[in-house]
């Protein structure tokens, strides 16, 4: 197996789909000759052409709004948004038609497209190009919401994604891109929308979390171990929404404890949903009151303030030592 | 029921006064005094040498991500100088010089490329926006400054700018739209830099120029060679008079060059041709004005290497400056401020906890 970033394994997938099937293809600003600003869509157009690897103009809304069409007549269009922050001047033809045909029309329009964008800090960009608003879609019924974590699931769930019926919103860990590598297999590998997965056991703590936070908590996970003698359990959510609540039921049933680690805000966040099902179906279970470890309620700062603003190791310890000494 | 023609007597004008090599073609020289004349040149002299430490200062790691001008000066400072104060500018993202000569402190864009939110502070009384950088949106706000200026029976303008690419999106057109509806005191400068990103003008659209855009809406539409001072000058002048006296908008499309890197993150090699670049270099805005200028007896070469040295010097304080200020900011609490009007209980909380966090550290 070959060692790739996300880049690189997103960038298999959308080669080998469009190998696979005609009817994909890619379109956004720069998604062409450039390859993409981030070089996710390298290669595309050289081996595609011009009606396979659209570079339109400059117009997000439009980009969605066309992919819808296209869907509706047959094709399964993956597009890029530059970066989510700017996802919002497609929302609107997210949320008042991707994700309604279906219903609309009684099921005889399927919209089988997926909207890519990069999302979330540690680039020292500029405002817009560092938030972390997946509960925008999540929020949204009729919509998928999926955020991988490493190399080899982001492969895996594109793939899913173009294949799946129904609009998917795939927001890519941008501070992930380029961070590490991971065997990707060369062979075909799928990976279902809407499964969480426990990337570590643990009888102690659930910690749960996704995208980019993932590494964070990964970490955190160890020094308890190391210096706690604390073995805890770690969720890896992938789809956000439909949301997988029976694993991380299951581990906080087992545990009695659970620190939810996300990058977008915590008010109305979406760990706010985690907790609002693990009172639903865990109350009893519960050692220790739930906590968030997440971004502020503020507009995510230039980046001489972002790590003060996005979960890190220490925040994570603390937020687990509270629960654990509760 | 015969098919007849509409008559719409469409047509679009190019106005060039200085040619590449910087001579005048004098019916149509401005009347701009001799201190503004020199004024403006310093300004895109040292916003062209502000720009090239800029990127100095990124390749360094000094800074994060920012968007160079080179190449923009003339379609920038021959703009923004028909202001008054009182008018209000409105830029994209591009518009360093623009807003250097409003009276932004050059600091402060030092302080914003280097990740720190005090940089983009507005002092009490200006009127020039912060920048935006979701393309085009800016634009609404204007033409909404605009109509609210007119309710109020004022006699300002307001000045928009924005590139080639934003012409392509929703909001471009929906301003357009509306400052024809409502004739609304706003111009519209566009500065065509041939380039959006990788995508180069004759794919963003099929037009055949930008400026014909305006017509659709009623509104009158000019093209000026943007790297002539002079054309950009005249066209802005008139644009301003026009929506001074009560006759609405202009739009003024500046054919112009992006000469650098669309930001920091990019890499041109990737799309563009060096030939292309090269040809565009023999366009300078700077050279052009400076032949003009020396032409006057308003310039000598040795002026030149003074104001060379004097700028030099001049942004060597404000680097001074920036270094000082960076050492005594960035408390992270600080990202509590200016949320809302007045601090909701959640976030006086959650400041609490950054501040202990920061404690523990
Ligand atoms: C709504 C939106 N989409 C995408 C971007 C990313 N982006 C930044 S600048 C740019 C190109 C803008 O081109 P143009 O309007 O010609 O201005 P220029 O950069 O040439 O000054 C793009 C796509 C953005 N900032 N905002
Ligand atoms: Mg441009």
């Amino acid at each position: 197996m070959k060692k790739m970033t996300m880049v690189e394994a997103i960038n298999l997938a959308l080669k080998q789909e469009m190998e696979k099937d005609e009817d994909v293809l890619v379109l956004g600003e720069d998604v062409g000759m450039d390859g993409g600003v981030f070089r996710v869509t390298k290669g595309l157009l050289d081996a595609y052409g011009e009606d396979r690897v659209i570079d339109t103009p400059l117009a997000e809304s439009m980009i969605a709004g066309v992919s819808i069409g296209m869907a509706i007549h047959g094709l399964k269009p993956v597009c890029e948004i530059q970066f989510s922050g700017f996802s919002y001047f497609s929302f609107h033809q997210m949320e008042a038609h991707a994700a309604r045909y279906r219903g609309r029309s009684h099921g005889r329009f399927s919209i089988q497209m997926v909207l890519r964008c990069p999302y979330g800090g540690g680039v020292r960009a500029l405002e817009h190009h560092s938030e972390s608003r997946e509960v925008y879609y999540a929020h949204t019924p009729g919509l998928k919401m999926v955020i991988p974590s490493g190399p080899r699931k982001a492969r895996a769930l594109l793939v899913s994604a173009i294949r799946d019926p129904d609009p998917v919103i795939f927001y890519e860990p941008k501070a992930v891109y380029r961070a590490f590598r991971e065997e990707v297999p060369e062979d075909e590998e799928t990976f279902p929308i809407g499964q969480s997965e426990v990337v570590r056991e643990g009888k102690d703590l659930t910690f749960i979390t996704y995208g980019a936070m993932l590494k964070p908590t990964i970490d955190a996970a160890e020094t308890l171990k190391e210096e706690d003698g604390v073995e805890a359990e770690v969720i890896d959510l992938l789809t956000i929404s439909p949301l997988d609540d029976e694993k991380f039921t299951e581990s906080v049933q087992k545990t009695g404890r659970a620190v939810i680690v996300h990058e977008a805000h915590r008010s109305f966040g979406p760990g706010a949903e985690m907790i609002a099902r693990l009172v639903e179906k865990s109350f009893l279970y519960l050692e220790a009151p739930i906590c968030r470890v997440t971004g502020y309620d503020v507009v995510i700062p230039l980046y001489q303030r972002e790590k003060d603003y996005i979960p890190d190791v220490k925040r994570i310890l603390k937020g687990a030592r509270e629960t654990l000494d509760f | 029921m015969p098919k007849k023609e509409i008559d719409l007597e469409y047509k679009i004008e190019h106005l060039s006064i200085l040619n590449q090599d910087g001579e005048l073609d004098s019916e149509l020289e401005p009347d701009i005094s001799d201190d503004l004349l020199i004024r403006m040149h310093r300004m895109m002299l040292l916003t062209r040498r502000f720009d090239e430490r800029m990127l100095n200062l990124q390749r360094q790691g000094k800074m994060g991500t920012f968007a160079p001008i080179k190449g923009q000066e003339a379609s920038q400072i021959g703009a923004v100088v028909v202001l008054e104060d009182e008018d209000w500018m409105v830029p994209s993202f591009r518009e360093m010089a623009a807003e250097v000569w409003r009276g932004k402190e050059m600091v402060d864009m030092l302080l914003v490329f280097a990740g720190f939110n005090e940089g983009s502070r507005v002092p009490e009384k200006s009127r020039t926006l912060p920048v935006c950088i979701p393309v085009a949106s800016q634009l609404l706000h204007a033409v909404g400054i605009a109509y609210a200026i007119k309710y109020k029976q004022e006699k300002n303008v307001v000045m928009v700018f924005h590139g080639d690419g934003a012409t392509s999106e929703g909001d471009f057109h929906e301003s357009l739209n509306f400052a024809g509806v409502f004739q609304t005191p706003c111009v519209f400068v566009c500065q065509n830099n041939q380039w959006a990103i990788s995508i180069p003008r004759s794919k963003q659209t099929r037009s055949k120029t930008l400026a014909q855009k305006a017509l659709a809406y009623g509104l009158p539409g000019v093209q000026v060679d943007g790297n002539d001072v002079l054309a950009v000058y005249s066209a802005a002048k008139e644009a301003v008079e026009r929506a001074r006296s009560g006759k609405g908008s202009t739009f003024i499309e500046c054919v112009t060059y992006r000469m650098s890197v669309h930001t920091t993150a990019d890499d041109p090699s990737v799309y563009r041709d060096d030939d292309e670049v090269k040809q565009w270099e023999a366009r300078d805005p700077i050279s052009r004005f400076q032949k003009y200028l020396k032409d006057k007896e308003l310039l000598s070469e040795d002026d030149i290497e003074k104001l060379e040295e004097e700028i030099k010097s001049e942004i060597k304080g404000v680097i001074k400056d920036w270094e000082d200020k960076m050492k005594k900011m960035g408390d992270p609490a600080d990202m509590f401020e200016f949320q809302y009007a007045e601090m909701p209980p959640h976030l006086v909380s959650q400041k609490e906890e950054v501040e202990k966090n920061k404690a523990n550290r």
